[in-house]
């Protein structure tokens, strides 16, 4: 059973990584070596694993490429799906590789700079012996990435002072 | 033609609201932080709305029954079961309402003929003493203070009763002092109401913004139905506030009399804004849960900061508001919030907006992100210190 205490303090930080141990406590009326204390084991647990801000970067004026693309492998005897994927995802490119029910086994996330890069790393895949077929899909247009819509400011409509 | 003179005597000697005046100086700062919003900072959860366009798709824009959809009545009844161990019959008990404001309205104008008096307990809401009047009634404070954290107590209600008492309207959990009664502060509380044969007006428009325990509605208590009229909405446990939704509960008698001003007065609540209700309480109690336990975050964090800072405050149970009391400043509660939002530009709302016992306190609402509030803390906390040190100075010299 997951602890609701260090539950309650994940669920703050995944909003807000800027939170002080010392505010922490004060919302969970806590003292602040206590929190210190769990947030240091969710760390060390591998729980807790970066803190990082959500960056709308075409706003910040960079560009990336970001290409979605569906792989079909057969694993091996020794050589499975963990394997496979290992092989895939320690290339620093990808954001994410995620093992699919369905009709593809593999769905790998890609983010570079341009389309050639996008071109050469499934030429590098698809010369895999255990990858069967890769299928590319470039984004077009990202609306809400990691919970957060991205063109629609948060703003707060309300009158200032209401009874 | 003098249009001054036609107006109503009764409309006349309304007071203006004190918020109204505060307002507009807020409007001056653009860029402040707003502790004085009393409604939620969500937006309604998106399967609400998203009810709401469907049905405007599919052309649903007609009038209801005056009472109200009968499955939305129907939903009505059962969560007053469910939640508040109330019973309430959908048919004839039930009535739909624009916000919970109308409800408080056609409530006091079925029961008040002219020179009847109601008590309310202050500090209270700001459209109480005013529907009074405009219902020819006349309003009588009861005053509660942060020493009984701000509970009405059974002496207090004896004490204001007079043979012309006839309603009593009753708010917990309370808007400005986030107060709230348990069962067995209305146990005394119900004992008074029988002995003087009072109706009670409950706005209990908070309910489900109770913290650490659950929402105790006085209906529930034996032989209390019949004393009661029940007022609740959508607006806050749902976030639904510009949506104008609300219901009222009462005896069957009760119930018919103010459907007639109803009927007459407002029609129906709008077809679509009882369809988003009928959503909200089919789908939607979980988001309101999650609602509920972001305030809780908030309202530890503000009650410890406001201790920090040195300015007392009870600890609210309910609603969205913390009340903390100013006067270690030797200040009045107008002349805090508008030296603060010019200096630090931070809206907190002068408590005696709330009716005379809520001088030296003012009303902060928690219904703002936390990042908000952290800042706005800080910035009173450096406003505090400020004005201590010119105390001292001032003593010194």
């Amino acid at each position: 059973m997951a602890d609701p205490l260090r539950l309650e303090i994940l669920s703050l930080l995944e909003e807000n990584a800027r939170l002080t141990a010392e505010q922490i406590a004060h919302m969970l009326d806590l003292s602040k070596e206590n929190v210190e204390q769990i947030i240091k084991e969710l760390q060390d647990e591998g729980i807790i694993l970066k803190y990082g801000a959500s960056i709308h970067w075409r706003k910040a004026g960079k560009r990336r490429v970001n290409a979605l693309i569906d792989v079909k492998v057969t694993p091996q005897h020794g050589y499975g799906f963990d394997t496979v994927a290992r092989r895939i995802y320690l290339f620093p490119e990808v954001q994410s590789v995620y093992l699919m029910s369905g009709a593809y086994d593999l769905s790998v996330a890609l983010e570079v700079d341009t389309m050639e890069e996008v071109g050469r790393f499934v030429e590098k895949l698809a010369s895999f012996d255990f990858v069967v077929s890769t299928t590319t899909h470039f984004v077009l247009k990202k609306y809400k990435e990691d919970g957060i819509i991205l063109d629609e400011p948060d703003k707060d409509r309300r009158l200032v002072i209401s009874p | 033609m003098n249009l001054e003179e036609k107006i109503s005597p009764i409309v006349k000697q309304l007071a203006p609201s004190g918020i109204r005046r505060f307002f507009d100086l807020v409007n001056t700062k653009p860029d402040a932080i707003s502790l004085g919003v009393g409604e939620p900072d969500f937006t309604t959860p998106w399967h609400i709305r998203e009810a709401c366009v469907d049905a405007l798709e599919r052309g649903m824009t007609s009038y209801t029954s005056n009472q109200g959809m009968p499955e939305l009545l129907e939903k009505i009844s059962q969560y007053l079961s469910d939640r508040f161990s109330l019973a309430y019959d959908g048919q004839s008990e039930i009535l739909v309402t624009f916000g919970a404001s109308e409800a408080i309205d056609i409530a006091l104008r079925t029961l008040i003929t002219h020179g009847d008096e109601v008590l309310i307990p202050e500090p209270c809401y700001v459209s109480y003493t005013s529907c009074v009047q405009l219902a020819g009634g006349k309003a009588i404070a009861i005053p509660t203070s942060s020493q009984n954290g701000f509970k009405l107590r059974a002496e207090d209600l004896e004490k204001a009763i007079s043979p012309r008492s006839k309603v009593l309207i009753l708010c917990y959990p309370n808007n400005p002092t986030g107060a709230i009664m348990r069962k067995e502060d209305w146990e005394p509380i119900a004992q008074v109401i029988k002995k003087h044969d009072l109706l009670v007006i409950s706005d209990e428009i908070y309910a489900e913004l109770t913290y650490r325990g659950h929402h105790f509605s006085l209906a529930s208590l034996p032989g209390m139905k019949e004393h009661v009229i029940l007022i609740s909405g959508f607006s806050k446990a749902f976030a639904m506030t510009g949506w104008r939704i609300g219901y009222v509960a009462a005896p069957e008698i009760l119930l018919q009399a103010m459907l007639k001003i109803h009927q007459y007065t407002a029609l129906c609540a709008p077809i679509t804004s009882q369809i988003a209700a009928f959503e909200a309480l089919k789908n939607g109690l979980s988001e309101c849960e999650a609602m509920v336990s972001q305030y809780d975050r908030r309202r530890r964090f503000v009650v410890k900061a406001f201790q920090e800072i040195g300015l007392t405050c009870h600890e609210p149970q309910g609603a969205f508001y913390v009340f903390p009391s100013i006067q270690p400043l030797g200040m009045d509660a107008h002349t805090f919030a508008e030296e603060l939002i010019q200096e630090e530009s931070v809206a907190v709302v002068p408590g005696d907006v709330f009716g005379p016992s809520g001088k030296g306190h003012i009303r902060c609402s928690y219904a703002t992100s936390l990042d908000r509030l952290d800042e706005a803390l800080r910035r009173i906390e450096r406003f505090v210190k400020k004005k201590r040190k010119n105390i001292l100075l001032s003593s010194i010299s």
